[in-house]
């Protein structure tokens, strides 16, 4: 499906004051794929998320977005977001959970927005697919991070996206909680058919779970199919040695 | 019992108060959630060079406050949103800029100490019917703003980039914010001046966020306390012969306490199981 790419990066440079942030790198997420983006800290993989977003502009190269420029890009109800979490905007945000999640029923311009308090039908629809329905009233600040965070899935669900785009959602979270919400996340990606794109720390769950994995360390280090990766590799990528980390998940031992 | 309604310059001034105080948390919250609570600091110095340039040049002082106050809001919403300036660093720059050409401007044309006073500390008592109308003109502007706009405020307050990613033309919300705080800046000094203006921005705030919950219920809570601060305020200041802009500073703060008391009680009688 050469058009019906999600995200194509090509030969994409971004440079930060003239340091490259990310260089040259050219892949692409195709609808229905489940992309896994692995690389140290410092290695540009949120860079590469924003860029997608058309967050920032790439100094050279190209991105396309459903085939558009990001930053010309205007069907935004095709893509979700869930960005990394912060905590100090969220610890004074007075929201409810159900508040969050109906702001991911904007749709433009919309002047009676403020006199509605029920939340809609798509809106109760995504809470309870992220599993969240019981918290509507909660403030999101009383939350643990991964409800916080599973507030934030089922918002980015409400207009019912082709493309997911994760930074990291799972950092900071209890085992536990990141079990649940990788189960989620495949579900989305093998039932809804929702188009995955993910930032993640965790080697494990993403070489189970991905379709592909994309290696970055400011360049593409890897690209291909998630049982393709070798150990290897992945010590070059951290610079330590990660088969001990990958035992269960992956096929190929050294 | 009420002969301070007998004055016509009384209930002008609870009127103008009353307004003000409901204009200033409306807006007050989407900054303090914004973490540019102290955009209020800033401007209000904007908004005293802007009276001091004013009175040098005999045009209409308010209307320089006006001009200066939403050039500078603007300006500052620029070099932070290029990342020309952090935010801090461009709250800095323009406060002391702005009070230096006021202390330059003051020291030009000497001789209007004591209009310039009523500034500082607030003079609400002074208002004029051109003033009133003035203010309301504004509050109409800058509430239906916050109404109509709430949606695209509330997901530009929680996280810029997740709303840009969700169609909202964050910039052009940001924009329009700071203008608009710049122009309730300098209502709101009339009425407390500029050393308090800060106050009935942020501390109804304050005290709504710690008894509500809910985007839309803190916004009602703000704007009630902040009306009932500034009337109780004004009646206060008139019967214990004290300087309005002050006592009705201090009836929000203690609003403010009120709110931490009964949420802390609240927090206390609820059972266990809800405190999760």
């Amino acid at each position: 499906m050469v058009n019906g790419a999600c995200v194509r990066f090509s030969n994409c440079t971004f440079s930060y004051d003239g340091t490259p942030a990310v260089e040259d790198v050219t892949f692409a997420v195709d609808r229905g794929d489940f992309v896994a983006i692995l690389g140290p800290n410092g290695s540009g993989k949120s860079t590469l998320l924003r860029l997608a977003l058309g967050l920032l502009r790439p100094t050279s190269g190209d991105v396309l977005l459903f085939g558009r420029a990001p930053d010309r890009f205007r069907d935004w109800s095709r893509v979700g977001y869930v960005p990394q979490f912060v905590e100090e905007i969220r610890a004074r945000f007075p929201a409810t959970a159900e508040e969050i999640v109906s702001q991911g029923a904007y749709k433009g311009f919309d002047p009676g927005y403020v006199l509605r308090r029920g939340a809609g039908p798509a809106v109760l629809e995504a809470m309870k697919t992220a599993g969240v329905d019981h918290l509507r009233r909660r403030k999101i600040s009383e939350l643990s991070i991964g409800q916080q965070q599973r507030v934030l899935i089922a918002r980015s669900l409400v207009r019912g996206p082709e493309l997911l785009v994760l930074d990291e959602p799972v950092a900071g979270v209890d085992a536990g909680g990141q079990e649940h919400f990788f189960e989620l996340i495949r579900r989305l990606n093998r039932e809804r058919q929702i188009t995955i794109l993910m930032v993640s720390h965790d080697i494990g769950a993403v070489l189970r779970d991905a379709t592909a994995v994309a290696c970055i360390n400011r360049r593409v280090v890897f690209h291909g199919p998630s049982h393709s990766i070798t150990a290897r590799e992945l010590s070059t990528l951290y610079g330590i040695p990660v088969d001990v980390l990958i035992h269960d998940a992956l096929h190929e031992h050294r | 019992m009420f002969d301070i309604f007998q004055y016509e310059f009384m209930v002008r001034a609870i009127i103008g108060g009353a307004v003000v105080g409901a204009l200033a948390p409306a807006l007050g919250l989407f900054l303090f959630l914004r973490r540019l609570s102290l955009i209020a600091d800033t401007l209000s110095h904007v908004a005293f060079m802007g009276v001091a340039v004013g009175f040098a040049t005999r045009v209409f002082p308010p209307f320089v406050a006006l001009a200066s106050t939403c050039t500078a809001a603007a300006s500052i919403e620029y070099l932070r949103s290029r990342r020309l300036l952090p935010g801090d660093a461009a709250l800095a720059v323009f406060l002391y800029t702005a009070l230096a050409i006021a202390v330059v401007m003051i020291s030009v044309a000497s001789g209007f100490n004591r209009d310039l006073f009523g500034y500082l500390f607030g003079s609400v008592l002074t208002i004029t019917a051109t003033d009133l109308w003035l203010t309301l003109g504004l509050t109409v502007v800058t509430v239906s703003f916050v109404l109509l706009f709430f949606a695209e405020l509330s997901q530009a307050s929680l996280d810029p980039d997740l709303a840009r990613t969700s169609g909202v033309h964050v910039d052009l919300v940001n924009l329009a914010l700071a203008v608009l705080a710049g122009a309730t800046i300098t209502l709101s000094m009339r009425v407390v001046g500029v050393l308090l203006v800060g106050t009935l921005i942020v501390v109804p705030v304050i005290a709504a966020l710690r008894v509500s919950a809910g985007l839309r219920q803190t916004l009602a809570v703000a704007i009630g306390v902040g009306v009932l601060s500034a009337v109780v305020g004004l009646i206060v200041a008139y019967y214990a012969d004290i300087a309005p802009g002050g006592s009705i500073c201090l009836t929000a703060v203690v609003v403010m306490l009120l709110a931490f008391a009964t949420g802390w009680i609240r927090d206390r009688m609820a059972p266990a199981a809800v405190r999760k």
